[in-house]
């Protein structure tokens, strides 16, 4: 019988192992976007962000001691984010968002782990990363993903001293959150909807397709949201019968590519630009879509893409983006935070919308809308007209009637859905191609 | 049951014995003075202090109750998974399907919790275990038959089964268990609560995990070491023809050292769900068995030295959780701790061979 030389296993295994490693680079390389912090070299992530130099003196040299508190006056907030810091997407807004209220909060030192994910790190729950933070003195955690509701809420139960804020979860509006756990998310419904009305503008086909992440209430709302804000524009501004309109979601079934385990975002992309789609929505933390947009326009084709969650997503595309819709979470986060510091935290459900006197205001706005360099004047124009019924009310896009994709009511004629309806949103609208996982 | 040293020299048993200790002393201090090497020229690289780095990776995981548990619970599946390989290495047999068999007894535990929920816990966790165990031993079994069946080399056999069961498990996670109104490769919903296996206080340590992982291993200790089917298993490993000619039923033994080596990857993927992750993601193994095979690697299939590597490589992992906050340096690099080990190992022991040989 043959004996396998060991060597040919070790080698096997190392590269399994390897492969492993290799599948957690983010998919599209955020080339340096003017972002302050972007441009280091992927590899070694500074962990103290600005406060670099200084934080190595401060650290705790015994390990066996890791729990002893910092220097008396220093409030150590940490974060926790469910992707790499530079994802040009969802990450990098949150990261930056901490640093911001980093230099707005005197004596105030900011501590993070990023990319904890079952791919990016195996054996490590978004428990035992809190863990980690409080015991390098953080005083208050921030955790940024939809997928930490369960994770958060343990950690908050067995850390009663310590704050807490789930970005994006709903446990305090469910009542299953403990009273220092804090809930925050951005009303994303009208970045979404600006971003379907400039999809919509700027179609010639009339065929728009969203890259969609998982399927789960938040995602669905999103999806309808940029729909009817598509639909709307379609209509109004180009004249448009709604049935020209083509509008497909595909989803990937994460916020990101797990090589393996998600659909490749990349070849979502190209499918759709291969199937006629000429503008891409992104739903996704990463930047796939417009990156593929810009390969294929470089080639000659007409394609568009409208980024996501980061204010200068467009970056890594500027000639083929309409535009993203961003969220601003600094302001908020300095504010929680400030109030933390002093004593005054409250457990709260919030959603905040964009500040309507002028969305793009670093220091207002939640949400934010930043047209992009393929949009033209004219369709400009029209978006900062539907940007302005938005804001004055005039217009509300969650207006009966309205269907889900199965035919059943969603908002009856006359009728306007209100938060919790649309908080919840259990299917797609009709109109959408696409899976509603009801 | 050493692979390496089959047909050795003839020598008396007690120099043998005194030979093969300093041997193996010289074994496992060679590789680990070569992975330091290697290691610390990599931290190196990367400007960070190295001593800091071996302080954190090597003693972090004892720094508090809460880390040392996290050890605990991921070394058990780790020791499960290793036990189980050095049967099959003990059998000649390289069952890198094991990833696979972790995966299927995940998602076997996972049906009687699914099927019977309202049964009491102490119940639902024998089931769970019992059906873990059975998905892991079937897994590895088919495997095995492609081997001895259709002479598929197990290698391949295994990764091709592991490609299958992951499939099977994202199948599930996003369709039939998947989360109520949602569809994301994040995982099932939680288990709840009362079914998650008990802990110590506030930590997430288990006891049952290392309990049944050490049972296991002294069960693996002795049957390999004390019992005729050992002795046959290491027979069919070091010449399957000679054993199968001298009366040991060769295809039955390999066929039976899978079994075992699936049925305990089995109860590691059931200690993951009911244990450590509480629900059933498609990454569920997390590596444990790959890690499992760098552990038998190193200690060359014997069960006695799988609990100390076991337990190091686990140390390393937790440890290196710290090391992005404390030191800013990304903490794959317990990863590159444990490859280096392996591969020290690889080439000391390649050395000593040729020095031995000349």
């Amino acid at each position: 019988m043959r004996q396998p030389p060991v060597r040919f296993i070790a080698l096997l295994v190392l590269f399994a192992l390897l492969l492993g490693a290799c599948g957690t680079t983010p998919a599209a390389q955020p080339t340096a976007a003017p972002a302050p912090e972007a441009t280091g070299a992927p590899p070694v992530e500074p962990t103290d962000a600005p406060a670099e130099p200084t934080a190595e003196a401060t650290q705790p040299t015994e390990p066996p001691a890791a729990t002893e508190a910092p220097a008396e006056e220093e409030f150590v907030f940490g974060m926790i984010l469910v992707g790499p810091t530079n994802d040009g997407g969802w990450n990098q807004a949150h990261f930056e968002a901490a640093e911001y209220a980093q230099a707005r909060l005197p004596g105030s030192r900011f501590i993070y782990i990023d990319k904890v994910n079952p791919a990016d790190r195996p054996n490590v729950q978004v428990e035992q990363a809190i863990e980690e933070l409080i015991n390098q003195g953080a005083k208050f955690v921030i955790t940024n993903s939809a997928e930490f509701a369960d994770g958060t809420k343990l950690a908050a139960e067995a850390h009663p001293e310590v704050y807490f804020l789930h970005a994006s979860g709903d446990a305090v509006l469910t009542g299953s959150a403990p009273s220092n756990l804090t809930n925050l998310m951005g009303r994303m419904e009208y970045g979404k909807m600006m971003a379907g009305c400039a999809a919509a503008l700027q179609s010639d086909a009339g065929k728009l397709a969203y890259l969609g992440p998982l399927i789960d209430p938040e995602t669905r709302r999103l999806v309808n949201s940029t729909y009817l804000g598509a639909k709307y524009c379609w209509e109004n501004y180009r004249e448009q019968p709604a049935d020209s309109l083509d509008f497909k979601v595909t989803w990937i079934g994460f916020w990101f590519n797990i090589p393996g385990v998600t659909l490749d975002p990349t070849r979502v992309a190209t499918d759709f630009i291969n199937e006629g789609n000429d503008v891409i929505i992104s739903g996704i933390d990463t930047t796939e879509a417009l990156v593929e947009a810009n390969k294929a326009s470089a080639a000659g084709r007409t394609v568009w893409a409208v980024p996501y969650d980061y204010e200068d997503a467009c970056a890594q595309g500027e000639d083929v983006c309409l535009g993203v819709p961003y969220f601003n979470w600094g302001p908020r986060y300095t504010e929680i935070l400030t109030e933390a510091q002093a004593g005054r935290f409250e457990s709260q459900w919030e959603w905040i919308g964009p500040d309507w006197s002028d969305i793009n205001n670093p220091d207002t706005s939640m949400i934010g809308f930043i047209k992009g360099a393929g949009l033209t004047p004219e369709n400009g124009a029209f978006l900062d007209d539907f940007i302005s019924k938005l804001a004055d009310g005039s217009l509300d896009l969650f207006t009966g009637p309205l269907n889900f994709q199965d035919g059943t009511v969603f908002v009856a004629e006359g009728a306007v859905a209100d938060d919790l309806a649309i908080w919840n949103t259990p299917q797609l609208l009709e109109g959408i191609e696409g899976q509603s996982a009801p | 049951m050493q692979i390496q040293d089959a047909g050795g020299q003839l020598t008396s048993r007690a120099t043998y014995q005194l030979a093969d200790l300093a041997d193996y002393l010289a074994r496992l201090v060679l590789p680990f003075l070569g992975a330091l090497v290697l290691t610390t020229v990599v931290l190196l690289t990367v400007d960070v202090a190295p001593l800091d780095a071996y302080r954190i990776l090597l003693f972090g995981a004892f720094s508090t109750p809460i880390r040392f548990g996290d050890m605990v619970m991921l070394a058990s599946p780790l020791i499960l998974c290793a036990g189980g390989l050095t049967l099959t290495f003990a059998a000649g047999l390289y069952n890198l399907g094991i990833e696979g068999q972790v995966v299927l007894g995940a998602i076997a535990a996972m049906i009687p919790l699914r099927l019977f929920p309202d049964l009491p816990p102490p119940l639902l966790w024998m089931l769970s275990f019992a059906f873990g165990a059975a998905g892991g031993m079937l897994w590895a079994l088919l495997a095995a038959s492609l081997r001895l069946g259709a002479g598929v080399n197990e290698i391949f056999a295994g990764l091709g089964l592991n490609f299958l069961a992951s499939g099977i498990a994202l199948y599930l996670i996003l369709g039939p268990w998947r989360r109520e109104g949602s569809a994301s490769s994040s995982g099932t919903a939680l288990l709840p609560r009362e079914l998650w296996l008990p802990t110590v206080g506030s930590l997430r340590l288990a006891p049952l995990a290392p309990i049944i992982a050490l049972v296991a291993l002294v069960v693996v200790w002795w049957v390999l070491s004390r019992m005729r089917w050992g002795l046959e298993v290491r027979a069919v490993g070091l010449n399957g023809a000679a054993a199968d000619r001298l009366g040991v039923p060769a295809v039955k033994r390999m066929a039976q050292a899978m079994a075992g080596c699936g049925l305990l990857a089995g109860l590691a993927g059931t200690l993951q769900v009911l244990g450590v992750f509480h629900q059933l993601i498609p990454n569920i193994s997390s590596g444990v068995g790959l890690i499992g095979l760098l552990v038998v690697l190193l200690v060359l299939a014997r069960p006695i030295w799988v609990l100390p590597v076991a337990v190091v490589f686990a140390t390393f992992t937790v440890g290196s959780v710290q090391l992005p906050l404390t030191l800013g340096i990304d903490s794959s690099i317990a990863g590159v701790l444990q490859g280096a080990l392996v591969l020290a190992a690889l080439v000391s022991r390649g050395l000593m061979q040729r020095r031995r040989r000349a």
